[in-house]
């Protein structure tokens, strides 16, 4: 174990943390309007990685040039799943139904890329993909440049729109409360609906960037689910700043263990940790504490 | 109230019990073994998850648990294979509810939501484990003694066994659904601050019925390690698999969350299902597109799932022909004067 393997292991927390962190951003956002969690949000990570694929390999576009046609393709994705089914769940189960019913989704969207692209493993690439640079000894790829930059974009985007607009001033006092918020005249069913869209979008410009990383195909999305949970019950469920800490956490965690006890034990230690965090606040690091959450 | 309704639960279980025996086909017969043990898991999860309202989705953790046990054992011990072996099905219970407990305690201290994610995580924790550990043998897993006895009736001792299982759990939760026990887990799932307020011991209460649920699931885990003759920690159809979890769940939801019938109903439709399509088609995907497609219809129109949409329409009938009975008699009764 060396000076230099910590430096990467911390380097590579921050830059792939930050893409962990947007698409975690999606489904706290996701699950803090509508109180809904979305097990769908692993697939339609690979759904983007796919449709980038597609264009890349089939029409030659370019990688980032083709977030401009997957980013709104997922965005009506998320808007037709929420209109056809998670629009229709209400009562005291709800949470617990709309597991099922976006892991049924998940299950559609698995088996027909299954169905499409076959189980073969596949990579994105492009000319940048496998190159890097050097700054001070420290080696940077592109693509995790890349995708850092993307992602501080995008999170930056979407704190604009929560924090500067009108529209998310009404994202937000739903995020609070619902039933308050309905009380002012806010429609609270649009908000759901254009969110879930928002949260499901940014799985398009995650999706790019991890199928550039690595090598995946539609069975990849329970490793990517179960790190995206784990994410956001760490930073605390419907926390905007919890996603994003959690997310650079745990990848961060993962590699640093990784180096000290070998990589085997990089993807264990992140369970560890959270089970370790909700020991001693069981509301994650940011979570609400409230008196009745059923 | 005896009659007709039990006569349903004898008439399923002469089935059960008929079906091999009229089925000679060993592949069908398969079938049977692996809808038993998934309807065995689903009753066992509802026991707990439907009850409660605490959805677990880390109920592979006890099926894993209880598969290696049975492997662990019957290697170290160099067990002669053949029925004996099946002595260890308990014992696989009981291990998956000494995992159960301390499991719960850790999850059982935060409400709902965070509680199904923290099930997740354990799940990944446990496989993740079997993966690497050097006991379980690591990512190949470990061989069980390779059961010899007569291949044209190779299946029966465990379609029975698993037959058992249904049988005990279904006994069981109707037990649970009638005692206090079970009575505190609904008066938990609808509304678990007041219940807390009347006296319910909520926290001890939650983990008694999360370890129970773990018993019959690590049972499970164990005839299937024995049925299949080895255990890998990973992967589709193996010891311990995410999948398993939410097909449990969505039995279970399919077939009418705490009911007793549902998860058997559920899981009976779902799993033959599947088995059917693998050794016909051998196509996994046109499985989970169905699967998820069938979910999704029968969520539009019965969301309740089966079970409870079948009896509010046979009591909604009921009603109305006791409606009309009655206003009959007005009309007869008005005639008369």
């Amino acid at each position: 174990m060396n000076f230099t393997a910590f430096v990467d292991a911390a380097k590579d927390g921050i830059l792939t943390g930050s893409l962990y962190a947007l698409m975690a951003t999606g489904l706290t956002l996701i699950f803090g309007v509508m109180d809904i969690i979305n097990v769908a949000q692993g697939i339609l990570v690979i759904l983007g990685a796919y449709l980038s694929y597609a264009l890349s390999v089939h029409l030659g576009i370019d990688l980032f040039v083709g977030l401009a046609i997957t980013i709104p393709t997922l965005f009506v994705v998320g808007i037709v799943i929420e209109k056809a089914f998670l629009g229709r769940l209400k009562g005291p189960e709800k949470t617990a139904m709309s597991i099922l019913v976006t892991f049924a989704v998940a299950l559609l969207i698995e088996g027909s890329l299954n169905m499409i692209f076959s189980v073969n493993p596949v990579q994105l690439h492009a000319w940048y993909v496998n190159r890097s640079f050097s700054v001070g000894g420290i080696h940077f790829a592109y693509i995790y440049v890349a995708g850092f930059v993307l992602a501080v974009v995008m999170l930056s985007a979407l704190y604009y729109m929560l924090y500067r607009t009108r529209f998310g001033v009404s994202v937000r006092a739903s995020l609070a409360d619902q039933a308050s918020a309905a009380l002012v005249g806010i429609d609270v069913r649009r908000v759901s609906t254009i969110c879930f869209g928002i949260g499901v979008a940014v799985t398009a410009a995650g999706g790019m960037i991890y199928g550039a990383t690595t090598t995946f195909n539609a069975n990849t999305s329970y490793d990517l689910i179960s790190r995206l949970l784990t994410i956001i019950v760490l930073g605390g469920m419907g926390s905007l700043g919890g996603a994003m800490l959690g997310g650079v956490l745990l990848v961060f965690v993962g590699n640093i263990v990784g180096v000290i006890a070998g990589p085997i034990w990089s993807t264990m230690a992140y369970y560890v940790l959270l089970v370790i965090v909700l020991l001693v606040r069981p509301q994650g690091l940011f979570g609400k504490q409230s008196a009745r959450v059923a | 109230m005896l009659q007709k309704k039990n006569l349903w639960w004898v008439v399923a279980l002469a089935a059960f019990v008929a079906f091999p025996l009229l089925q000679k086909n060993p592949s069908y017969q398969t079938i049977g073994v692996w809808t038993l043990l998934y309807m065995a898991c689903a009753a066992s999860w509802n026991m707990f998850s439907g009850y409660s309202g605490y959805i677990a989705l880390g109920s592979g953790v006890f099926f894993g648990s209880g598969a290696y046990t049975m492997a662990l054992i019957s290697v170290h011990a160099h067990m002669a294979p053949g029925a004996a072996m099946f002595w260890l099905v308990p014992v696989a219970g009981v291990v998956a509810t000494a995992i159960a407990v301390p499991f719960g305690w850790i999850s059982l201290r935060v409400r709902r939501h965070t509680f199904v994610v923290i099930t997740i995580a354990f799940f990944f924790i446990f496989q993740n484990a079997a993966s690497n550990l050097s006991f379980t043998g690591g990512t190949s897993g470990l061989q069980l003694p390779f059961i010899t006895w007569g291949v044209s009736y190779f299946d029966l001792p465990f379609y029975y066994v698993a037959l058992g299982l249904v049988i005990f759990v279904t006994i069981l939760s109707a037990l649970v659904r009638r005692s206090r026990f079970g009575l505190q887990l609904l008066a938990i799932r609808d509304d678990e601050d007041r219940a807390l307020g009347l006296g319910v011991k909520v926290q001890a209460v939650k983990i008694t019925g999360f370890a129970m649920s773990a018993f019959t699931i690590g049972m499970a885990g164990a005839v299937y390690a024995m049925f299949l003759g080895q255990v890998y920690p990973a992967g589709s159809g193996f010891a311990f698999d995410p999948l398993f979890d939410l097909s449990i769940a969505m039995m279970s939801f399919f077939g009418g969350l705490g009911t007793l019938a549902g998860p058997l109903i559920g899981a009976l439709i779902l799993e033959s299902a599947q088995q059917y399509l693998t050794v016909n088609y051998s196509n996994g995907s046109l499985y989970l597109i169905l699967l998820g497609g069938l979910f999704l219809i029968v969520f539009m129109v019965m969301p309740q799932g089966i079970v409870v949409a079948i009896r509010d329409r046979v009591s909604k009938r009921a009603q109305r022909e006791k409606a009309a009975v009655a206003d009959n008699e007005l009309l007869t009764a008005g005639a008369a004067k």
